[in-house]
């Protein structure tokens, strides 16, 4: 009973932990269901977001504002930061490149990557910014089943309900609104896209505001449960194999990916690791992410992409 | 400010040099490997804040080191052993003699530049880190382990363990679990424990945590499992707070935890908020706070607007960085006395290390009393001292708890010869004959 019920720690922690990344990878799916980008920035997105988030509240609390009014100012602030971002991007970077193939656009990404982890920084400081959001106590479950009972964190909880709604609300975005359909109509083709008369600018800005709103969600959870500092940066590592599984198109996907990385890693980490030399979480996940590529190269339900030639 | 937008600005193109100086023909080089951007800064900057700090100190009170000013140049690693190694290669020939010394502040760097110092005459100065077995200064002539190793380090956290449960033969059968930075850095102490535990019977684990640390939640639900009676946090960066963030999300007690060194400062554990309460650490004999040099620091620096620090003056980390400079800064001047009162190479300072000693009145002269006792280097000692105390994070500041221990040298010296001697013998190294230096 005390196996099963560590077990059973392991593997809810697990699959709470891999709901917290597939937060990251949320805004990977958005843009490359939106416009075929792989966006490599999306951590440092995260980064830029969280520092905008948490240097704003501490000078309005530092200035002796309530808190619910700082937090509110803040998360406006750090959206207004988000939607600046965005357009600059499109303007500056994305933009010009309009209908040059998927890896011009890449490399694109994998620099505003740098300018953003160096700008934020510059802007926002290099230091370690506590952030209080949300309460990061534990529960004990089922203490009277299982010795200890099994330990479950309230944030890990949280940031899954709030990828549940982030979800939930893209989906809805993505089916039913005509802004969604045009993001769909845009990654299909950007030049077929235009010719009838989507405007390709104002979706780009569109998606990558909408991604860098997630991105200042999942730096809300990720704040809290580290602090807001570069390292949060290094999700995007963990985002990737959470894609790969769940596939790039998917927003549900991102969901499914990331419980399985996160339950499979914690797994291993807990009952392999002590035979191999321990540390192995990091590499496994991408471990279970080939696995799945030998078989369903576009992910678990990515859409399956079928080229004549 | 300008120099850390410089450097975030030129962090973006990977490695950079920052504000080149001016190099004058009397004027003494220093380069300073730094990382004031990327998942370390938060502990690289106070570091590197005090290592400039001091510099500009002795410029500006004294007029150089005996006249001699000190000229420096920044470059950015992030941390990383590559960089870390271009950063050298590019700044260790500058300034009219070369580089006076270097100090990277990573045992990864450390161990890569232990290699080439040899060849480029170029003393390393790696205050409380690098390898442990080069305190033998028989075979790393190069290296100057100031302070305290990561053996001396675990072999104090052991001793202050055992006065905590009443002696060291309470030890036998206790659990000692080591959480550490999966890196050259966190593997460095194991040896050391291994051979503790072996000796005075206590049962050690070690749970790696990889690079930077962000996810631990799998080592510390084990650890929540094993129920060690002391875990010993071996991590840096920010593996540091989420290491005490998971332990209190576990229920690990916080006051049951003891720190090396380097995961006993401030960025460490404001993270952690109220959760990081009654956390220990290891010092390097320094406390956070002020003494006398900071006074100095105000008059000839601060009110002047030369200091490059801002929040963290006279933080844990900040006081290091003073400390390793004016354990350098010393170790020209001893040089001096033998070469002169001029820009010095490198091997006449390493002269100068090997002949420092810093005493308890000099100590005093220098504004240093109450952070440091004693050091002096010798032929065959590169490390100088072997003590340390405790601290306890009380939620707010930085608390002394202890006394002074000093390692159980009659254990670690053993260990320190043979893994020195497996070294020179790997790398074709004839150990010098300490007994006939002068």
């Amino acid at each position: 009973m005390v196996a099963f019920g560590q077990f059973m720690e392991v593997l809810i922690g697990g699959l709470l932990a891999g709901v917290l990344y597939s937060l990251v990878a949320l805004g990977f799916v958005l843009i490359f269901k939106a416009s075929g980008v792989f966006n490599f920035a999306q951590g440092a997105m995260v980064l830029l977001a969280g520092l905008a988030l948490v240097r704003a509240l501490d000078f309005l609390v530092s200035h002796a504002m309530p808190m619910w009014s700082a937090v509110t100012l803040g998360l406006l602030f750090a959206a207004a930061v988000m939607a600046i971002t965005a357009w600059l991007i499109e303007r500056f970077a994305l933009g010009p490149l309009v209908n040059q193939d998927a890896l011009t656009l890449f490399m694109a990404t994998i620099g505003v990557t740098f300018v953003l982890e160096g700008a934020s920084q510059m802007l926002f400081g290099s230091d370690v910014y506590p952030l209080r959001l949300y309460p990061t106590d534990a529960w004990f479950l089922f203490e009277g089943t299982f010795p200890g009972g099994i330990l479950v964190n309230q944030l890990d909880v949280l940031g899954g309900l709030i990828a549940g709604v982030l979800v939930a609300g893209l989906a809805a975005f993505f089916q039913w609104t005509k802004t969604g359909r045009a993001l769909r109509a845009v990654a299909d083709d950007h030049a077929a896209a235009q010719s009838v008369g989507i405007p390709i600018a104002w979706i780009w800005f569109v998606v990558w505001l909408v991604a860098g709103l997630v991105a200042l969600v999942a730096a809300t959870v990720w704040g809290t449960k580290l602090g807001v500092q570069f390292s949060i940066t290094f999700l995007a590592l963990k985002a990737l194999p959470v894609l790969i599984i769940g596939g790039f198109t998917s927003v549900p996907g991102a969901i499914i990916g990331g419980l399985l990385i996160g339950a499979g890693e914690k797994l291993a980490e807990a009952y392999l690791g002590p035979y191999i030399g321990g540390g192995i979480e990091y590499w496994f996940a991408y471990v279970l992410a080939l696995v799945v590529l030998l078989g369903r190269p576009q992910g678990l339900f990515g859409e399956r992409i079928i080229e004549r030639i | 400010m300008f120099k850390t937008m410089l450097a975030l600005a030129s962090a973006v193109v990977g490695v950079s040099t920052l504000a080149a100086p001016l190099l004058a023909d009397g004027e003494q080089f220093l380069p300073a490997l730094v990382y004031r951007t990327g998942p370390y800064a938060p502990n690289g900057i106070p570091f590197a804040d005090g290592v400039a700090d001091y510099w500009t100190l002795v410029n500006e009170r004294d007029g150089g080191i005996n006249g001699v000013k000190i000229v420096h140049e920044e470059c950015e690693t992030q941390y990383a052993t590559d960089k870390g190694v271009e950063c050298y290669e590019r700044l260790k020939g500058k300034g009219p003699t070369g580089a006076g010394y270097v100090s990277p502040l990573s045992t990864g760097i450390t161990f890569a530049l232990t290699e080439k110092v040899p060849g480029d005459k170029i003393p390393l100065l790696t205050t409380g880190y690098g390898r442990s077995d080069s305190r033998d200064g028989s075979v790393f002539a190069w290296n100057f382990i100031a302070m305290g190793s990561y053996w001396t380090a675990a072999d104090i956290a052991i001793q202050h363990i055992a006065k905590e449960l009443g002696g060291f033969d309470k030890l036998k059968d206790k659990k000692v679990t080591l959480v550490y930075h999966d890196s050259p850095y966190g593997k460095e102490p194991i040896p050391a424990l291994e051979l503790l535990a072996k000796h005075y019977g206590f049962i050690y684990k070690g749970v790696p945590v990889t690079h930077p640390g962000l996810e631990q939640k799998s080592q510390w639900l084990s650890i929540r499992q094993d129920r060690p009676d002391y875990v010993l946090l071996w991590g840096w960066g920010v593996m540091n707070s989420t290491s005490i963030i998971e332990a209190a999300a576990v229920g690990y007690p916080r006051d049951k935890m003891i720190g090396v060194w380097w995961s006993g400062a401030e960025p460490d554990v404001t993270p952690a908020g109220e959760n990081a309460a009654g956390y220990k650490a290891l010092m390097l004999q320094h406390p956070a706070g002020k003494f006398a040099v900071h006074a100095d620091l105000e008059k000839y620096v601060v009110s002047k607007g030369k200091s490059v620090a801002h929040d963290n003056f006279a933080q844990v980390l900040y006081n290091r960085g003073l400390i390793n400079s004016m354990i350098g800064v010393e170790a020209i001047r001893t040089a001096q006395g033998k070469y002169g009162n001029k820009p010095l190479t490198g091997e006449q300072i390493r002269w100068g290390f090997e002949h420092l000693n810093l005493t308890a009145e000099r100590i005093k002269e220098l504004g240093f009393e109450g952070m440091i006792k004693p050091l002096k280097f010798t032929c065959q000692d590169h490390q100088g001292a072997d003590q340390a105390r405790l601290h306890q994070w009380d939620g707010k500041a930085w608390k002394i708890i202890s006394d002074y221990y000093t390692a159980e040298e009659n254990l670690l010296a053993p260990m320190v010869k043979e893994t020195a001697a497996k070294y020179a013998k790997d790398k074709g190294i004839t150990p010098r004959d300490c007994s006939n230096q002068s």
